[in-house]
């Protein structure tokens, strides 16, 4: 699936977009894979109260399944207007 | 309904008046239009918005279709512009149109709730001695629990 990400967690991953190959069941078993991954993930994935997830472009949580997902974002609360 | 996601400025009394134009019949027309704020020793030089292609314009047609379920309204209009933006620069407008200014009024309120925390954009101000992203208030997710 496509991982996307935006605002501070763009700029603290260093990347806006990735193809990750992955069995997560969830949005929040996926969080946990990123996070082993590497420093830069554990930071921005520290504190998930301070993010958001769309699933395939649709507001969402992170208990949401991920069966069938082509694309996942992660970014802070909006701030449109 | 129109909905538009653009970096290029536009021209709001332009907008305004073609909008209005459209609305034969309504006796209300509202608009809203957010500026970026220039505040005196601030050092902001710059209003940097992100957004989401494609979620953001499925999300903006949303919350104008749900504006046009819940209130009598002639018309929907939302611009909202992303980019890197100057002080004083037009960020985006609603403009609703209906029979009586009640609905046009409720229905442009909503629009700007909806429109701040679950629009997919986020702002970074660019001042002088660094740039910031500019952090969700929780006033404006309180707002939208009065709709």
């Amino acid at each position: 699936m496509d991982v996307l990400y935006f605002a501070w967690v763009r700029e603290r991953i260093g990347l806006p977009k990735e193809r990750i190959d992955s069995d997560a069941a969830t949005v929040a078993d996926l969080v946990d894979e990123l996070r082993a991954r590497e420093d830069r993930y554990a930071a921005a994935f520290a504190d998930l109260t301070a993010l958001r997830v769309a699933v395939d472009q649709q507001l969402s949580d992170f208990d949401a399944p991920l069966s069938g997902v082509r694309e996942v974002a992660f970014f802070p609360p909006m701030t449109g207007g | 309904m129109r909905v538009a996601v653009q970096e290029a400025p536009f021209d709001l009394g332009a907008e305004v008046a073609g909008f209005a134009d459209g609305c034969g019949g309504m006796g209300a027309v509202v608009s809203f239009t957010g500026i970026v704020r220039d505040r005196p020793g601030s050092g902001l030089q710059a209003m940097e918005i992100e957004h989401y292609p494609g979620m953001t314009e499925a999300a903006l047609t949303r919350i104008a279709q749900e504006a046009q379920a819940r209130w009598s309204l002639g018309d929907v209009l939302v611009i909202h512009r992303f980019g890197r933006l100057a002080p004083g620069e037009t960020i985006m407008m609603v403009a609703t149109a209906a029979r009586h200014r009640k609905d046009a009024f409720e229905a442009a309120e909503y629009l700007m709730d909806y429109l701040k925390s679950r629009a997919p954009f986020w702002k970074k101000e660019i001042a002088r001695d660094g740039a910031e992203w500019v952090a969700a208030r929780d006033e404006d997710e309180a707002a939208l629990d009065r709709w």
